[in-house]
């Protein structure tokens, strides 16, 4: 996982493997600096100096000056590498995402995909960063103190050696107990956070219901949780400072003590105290700097394997070799296909589909939802991969089309569809690039959608927001099977399409199909009969398998789900819906 | 999606942020809020941060005495008496003890106040939030109104139980250097201030270069942020359209501007902490040389002891400054925060002046109404009158009356005018009519989630302001098409309706909705828990169990959204069959979708533009040949 991760740096590896050295060059000056204060006071004041002061501090400012310029230096490259880390994370995470197939992506969900890209990605960025900063540093400044020490006294570098390996003990024990601690908190925000969101989201039904008090107690509950877990958790963090604080201390303590017995018997100088001093502080705050680093990294850990998730994914439909670049014409035909979404879970989507489909009929679909209807069409233009049997277009198998010439010749309006944020133009010009204003106002004729768009003010410069929000449902509707018009496609599949727009236009666009695109093959999934009934065949799917197939008026006779769903919304005379866009 | 909020960022290590008028003001607010809870608290935690400061200048201070006083005077010397020192050692390391005891109590004490005040913020936020108008909810986005509660009382967590803390330590520790500092060496003080200065400045400087860079990042990760959510949204529209290339080409663009400006911004960052650790090593350095030249020619009475002193204090004091600034920082940045949570605290609450009760009741056999504690299933209207103070009685039926009723979200823009219609006890009214027609408001304005502009409505005869809001919102029931069902378990999500229902109530009711069948197919049946308001239900599912949920409560008057498209023929008869069942003997408003609801209400209604165009029967309005007419055959030409 760590590796997927890191082969991410790319071209920014330099500044990847520059920054810890330029980090080790600065260490290597500042633990340099407290050195040179011994001698600027052993040498210099205490002798009582000033050549030797100004010379040495001559040195200590060089070497501050250097050390400047090392951090400067590290703290760019740190930069440059994570901001690049990150920006090519993402970067490889979207063009993986954009390679999957509508089964990987329902695999992970909108949400998760989002959260991967951009929260995830901020907190793996923030540990790299403080690792090739500070995992550098801490761990080096410990080691080079330790070595200052010992070259200055090594029996006195013994005593906070036990120091040390006692502090380090105090900080992991804590760090474990904590941890799950953290883990069930995080749990808990989550539940809070759900009844927060359920309560803004459904404040009418609260208020409907008069539940604000019973919503207060049970927030109330949740928000106890939050605390008393916070509050078991930091009593026990608390313990690190007083426990770093009794180490520093005595330390402090013992090594004023021996070090004036070393003095008075002439084994070290009055600088060389000093210098222990600050060498030991430094110590002890590396470790504590790697402790933190340990927690960070730990956290960072989560995001760091949903990151890793997605890169490792396998789009599962991949374009075949020497592909078949042409589309004959709009015949499909399903041989025997069986379809589950789950590999290997025994349940069956579609069973046993038999279909031929002649190139520039009109077919109507009908079935109870979960029937199988989306699923059955989003196999013609290769949405997800038969589980066994084949789908033919064109007389071809699906698998052995290019992928972009088959989409392109099978246009889908997916049920759940989607309008971007850019004009309308743009949006109508994802069906074709090169398609001109009149091709556009051509397709949007057909798909009854001219009227509104010559009504707004900028037309078809009209700018859409993100999600379509500031068009109807309808309206969306009618853009999308615009969109899809605009490929020229020899299949157009409408599933549930136009389920927003009224009746008499719903009743416009399939005339306007008949009339105008006579030789493509079209597939209509409705919930209304009258969208399906003057097709030239109806699929009755139930239960993922194909219960009938043929003509209204056939299927009226003999097929009693076809009739049940005729008897139903006849006999209430349709739906009222609005009709009025 | 798009209402999501950009997660304010937090100023990175040792930014400083410079404040503008009324910045703070949110923060003393906070204070104060602590404060009024734990002011004892905080006094000992006060005490405790000055005693380990002292504890922690004891042991600076000692550095000094220690070569001075116990060793320079021992060197040479053939028995050297350790004794005073081993004595001065013991009472440093008594004190020294007191101030790490101290160190753990102000810890101790600060996650009691900061997780106590949380939980209190957390708790009085949302049962503010549950007391908002629904104008409120209208008006701020759902995205906005999460990051109250994640963001920016995280941010608040930060500053309550770190930030102010520190800010006190390190200006204690600060003001204490700073006077021993003056009590050593008034020139050399002088010295030590002026590269202070000098650092702030140039920290300040780098701040406000990294902040151009920063608004820029915000703005580059918001579009990049932007584009993703989009993407992802519409990502089986690219793959219809084959549209993958394209999009890549747009993110790379929209990637590599945020790692331009992110990069700037965070490699200016990078360099405030060595910048400011090597100002400090450089004032060390003038001070060694100033300090030897005066202590030398004996200027201004500096001893040597002194001078070493005083180097370490100047090495200490410019840690508190850098922790001072930045958490300042912190606190600026959370100011906003703070803001925002006393902006939703601020809010009005919805208003119920109301005074008539519903009580239960016992109906004798002359008509005569009497209040009762006995668990009834009458109800009554108990009315006090405010003029004589004489109680009246009036039978709960559900009768519902507008008069002339004019409405809008805001006063100037009217979307409902001269509304008029009455409700018979148990009569359903219809409501059909295009998209923003106004249904839903007319019905929104019942159960007074919105308060008229002019007019009046009557629920069983008395003007619906006269009646305590929850007692007229008990009366009636609803079923929304968004059907909202909560975490929790069926049973649970059912009894919502009525807190006291028993278990077989809620299955009765279930039984009514015609949702019994499909909850009892249900892994765990009536116990299976429903996650995500209901995800791993059908749309028709739900609706069958906010069906049930409004029928437990037995309400005399219901609203009901019906369902639109997208739900199967056989489950929309399940559905419709349970509406049918609860409207029965229940004054109903629909808001109708579907022909066979209107046939056979006692009055449709046809909305548009925020009137009622048309209303009658269905054979009445089909004989008009208006505007229903035209809907009901489809004919729109």
């Amino acid at each position: 996982m760590v590796k997927t991760l890191l082969s991410q740096i790319g071209k920014y590896r330099k500044q990847a493997i520059l920054t810890p050295i330029l980090v080790s060059a600065e260490v290597f000056m500042e633990i340099l600096i407290p050195f040179v204060t011994a001698m600027i006071i052993d040498k210099g004041i205490n002798g009582g100096n000033l050549n030797n002061v100004i010379r040495y501090g001559a040195i200590m400012l060089a070497l501050a000056l250097v050390s400047l310029f090392f951090g400067i230096k590290a703290g760019q490259t740190a930069a440059t590498a994570s901001t690049g880390f990150s920006t090519n994370l993402r970067d490889s995470m979207y063009r993986r995402i954009q390679s999957f197939s509508f089964s990987n992506i329902d695999r992970f969900s909108t949400a998760g995909l989002v959260t991967r890209m951009t929260t995830d990605v901020t907190n793996v960025e923030n540990a790299f960063q403080m690792t090739l900063r500070i995992a550098v540093r801490a761990p080096l400044m410990m080691i080079l103190s330790m070595v200052m020490c010992f070259m200055i006294n090594v029996r006195l570098t013994l005593v906070f050696l036990v120091g040390l390996v006692f502090l380090g003990f105090g900080l992991f024990l804590i760090m474990y107990k904590v941890m799950p601690v953290f883990k069930r908190l995080f749990e808990k925000y989550d539940e809070l956070n759900a009844s927060i969101q359920e309560n803004v989201t459904g404040i009418r039904v609260v208020k409907a219901f008069v539940r604000e008090d019973f919503e207060k107690e049970k927030f109330g509950k949740a928000a106890w949780w939050i605390y008393s877990l916070s509050v078991k958790a930091e009593k026990m963090l608390a313990f690190n400072a007083p426990i770093m604080m009794s180490v520093v201390y005595f330390c402090m303590i013992l090594l004023a003590w021996l070090g004036a017995h070393f003095i008075v018997a002439g084994e070290m100088t009055t600088g060389n105290l000093t210098s222990l001093f600050s060498y030991v502080i430094s110590m002890l705050m590396s470790m504590m700097m790697i402790s933190m680093v340990f927690v960070m990294l730990s956290m960072s850990l989560a995001s760091a394997r949903r990151i890793s998730e997605v890169l490792t994914e396998e789009p599962d439909i991949r374009n075949p070799e020497n592909p078949v670049m042409q589309v004959k014409d709009g015949s499909i035909d399903f041989d025997n296909v069986q379809f589950t979404y789950r590999k290997g879970s025994g349940e069956s989507t579609l069973r046993d589909i038999d279909l031929h489909i002649r190139s520039g009929e009109t077919i109507g679909i009908i079935g109870a939802t979960g029937s199988g209807k989306s699923t059955l069409v989003s196999l013609i233009s290769r949405l997800y991969d038969v589980t066994s049997g084949t789908v033919r277009v064109g007389g071809t198998d699906v698998r052995n089309y290019d992928l972009e010439v088959l989409r392109n010749n099978v246009a889908v309006v997916l049920q759940k569809n989607e309008i971007f944020s850019g004009t309308i133009l743009d949006n109508l010009r994802w069906g074709n690039e090169e398609a001109t204003l009149e091709q556009c106002r051509h397709a949007c004729a057909l798909a009854c959608a001219d009227e509104f768009i010559e009504n707004m003010k900028d037309k078809y410069d009209t700018w859409i927001e993100q999600g379509g929000t500031n068009i109807s449902g309808g309206q969306k509707q009618r853009l999308c099977i615009a969109r899809a018009l605009l490929k020229n496609p020899k299949v157009l599949i409408l599933d549930d399409s136009t389920s927003a727009v009224d009746t008499a236009t719903d009743a416009k666009i399939r005339k306007a199909f008949a009339q105008n695109i006579p030789d493509t093959t079209k597939l209509i999934i409705s919930q209304r009969i009258s969208s399906v009934q003057n097709a030239d065949r109806i699929i009755v799917l139930d239960d993922g398998a194909v219960n009938g197939f043929d003509t209204h008026d056939n299927l009226l006779r003999n097929n009693q789900i076809y009739k049940e769903i005729c008897d139903v919304q006849m006999q209430s005379g349709g739906d009222f819906d609005e009709k009025m866009n | 999606m798009s209402e999501r909020k950009q997660a304010p960022e937090r100023p990175p290590r040792g930014m400083m942020v410079k404040p503008q008028k009324g910045t703070f003001k949110p923060i003393i607010r906070v204070m104060r809020y602590v404060l009024k809870d734990y002011k004892f608290h905080f006094l000992a935690v006060i005490g405790c941060i000055v005693i380990s400061a002292l504890a922690t200048l004891s042991m600076t201070l000692f550095t000094k005495s220690l070569i001075d006083v116990y060793i320079i005077p021992l060197m040479g010397k053939i028995n050297p008496d350790f004794s005073p020192l081993a004595r001065r050692l013991m009472t440093l390391a008594c004190v020294l003890a007191v101030g790490v005891l101290c160190n753990y109590s102000m810890n101790r004490i600060m996650i009691m106040v900061s997780q106590g005040s949380l939980k209190r913020l957390r708790t009085e936020l949302f049962n503010k939030m549950e007391s908002l108008p629904l104008t409120y909810f209208d008006t701020h986005a759902r995205g906005d109104i999460m990051s109250v509660y994640t963001n920016d009382i995280d941010t608040l967590r930060q500053v309550i139980s770190q930030s102010i803390p520190q800010l006190i330590s390190s200006s204690i520790s600060l003001i204490s250097t700073l006077v021993s500092m003056i009590v050593l060496n008034l020139p050399l003080t002088a010295l030590s201030l002026l590269m202070v200065f000098f650092s702030l400045r140039i920290t300040a400087k780098l701040s406000s270069m990294s902040g151009k860079y920063f608004v820029q990042r915000q703005k580059d990760l918001g579009k990049v942020n932007g584009y993703i959510e989009e993407m992802m949204q519409g990502q089986k529209v690219i793959k219809v359209f084959c549209h993958e290339d394209k999009s890549i080409e747009e993110f790379e663009k929209l990637n590599n501007n945020l790692r331009e400006s992110a990069r700037n911004a965070n490699s200016i960052v990078n360099i405030i902490m060595p910048v400011n650790g090597n100002m400090g090593n450089i004032s060390y350095v003038l001070v060694a040389i100033v300090g030897a030249i005066l202590a030398l020619h004996g200027f201004s009475g500096l001893t040597l002891g002194a001078l070493v002193t005083f180097m370490s204090l100047n090495k200490s004091f410019s840690m508190p400054i850098t922790q001072v600034s930045q958490q300042f920082s912190s606190i600026v940045m959370a100011s906003a925060g703070a803001g925002r949570v006393f902006e939703m605290m601020d809010q009005k609450p919805e208003e119920d002046n109301g005074y008539v009760e519903l009580v239960r009741a016992r109906i004798d056999e002359n008509g005569n109404i009497t209040e009762t504690d006995e668990l009834t299933e009458t109800w009554a209207w108990k009315h006090r009158h405010q003029a004589d103070g004489s109680v009246t009685y009036r039978k709960l039926e559900g009768a519902v009356t507008f008069d002339g009723v004019d409405f809008g979200y805001n006063p100037d823009k009217m979307v409902l005018h001269d509304i008029k219609m009455y409700a018979n006890p148990g009569q359903k009214l219809a409501f059909v009519g295009s998209t923003g027609a106004g249904k839903t408001t007319v019905v929104n304005l019942i159960n007074r989630f919105y308060d008229i502009q002019d007019g009046k409505i009557r629920f069983d005869e008395i003007n619906v302001n006269k009646i305590k809001k929850a007692d007229l919102r008990r009366s009636l029931g609803v079923v929304l098409q968004d059907t909202h069902l909560f975490t929790g378990s069926v049973m649970e999500n059912i009894r919502f309706g009525r807190l006291d229902a028993t278990d077989d109530q809620c299955i009765a009711a279930a039984k009514l909705a015609n949702a019994d069948g499909f909850i009892r197919r249900l892994p765990n049946g009536y116990d299976t828990i429903l996650r995500n308001d209901g995800a791993n239900l059908s749309q028709g599912q739900r609706q069958l169990i906010a069906i049930a949920r409004a029928a437990v409560a037995n309400p005399p008057a219901l609203i009901l959204d019906e369902a639109t498209s997208s739900i199967d023929t056989r489950t929309e008869r399940l559905v419709q069959k349970g509406m049918d069942a609860l409207m029965n003997g229940r004054t109903s408003f629909v808001i109708a979708h579907r022909l066979s609801t209107v046939k056979n209400a006692d009055c449709i209604m046809v909305m548009e533009k925020g009137r009622i165009i048309e209303r009658g029967t269905h054979d009445e309005l089909l004989a008009q040949k208006g505007r229903y007419y035209r809907l009901y055959t489809g004919n729109n030409e």
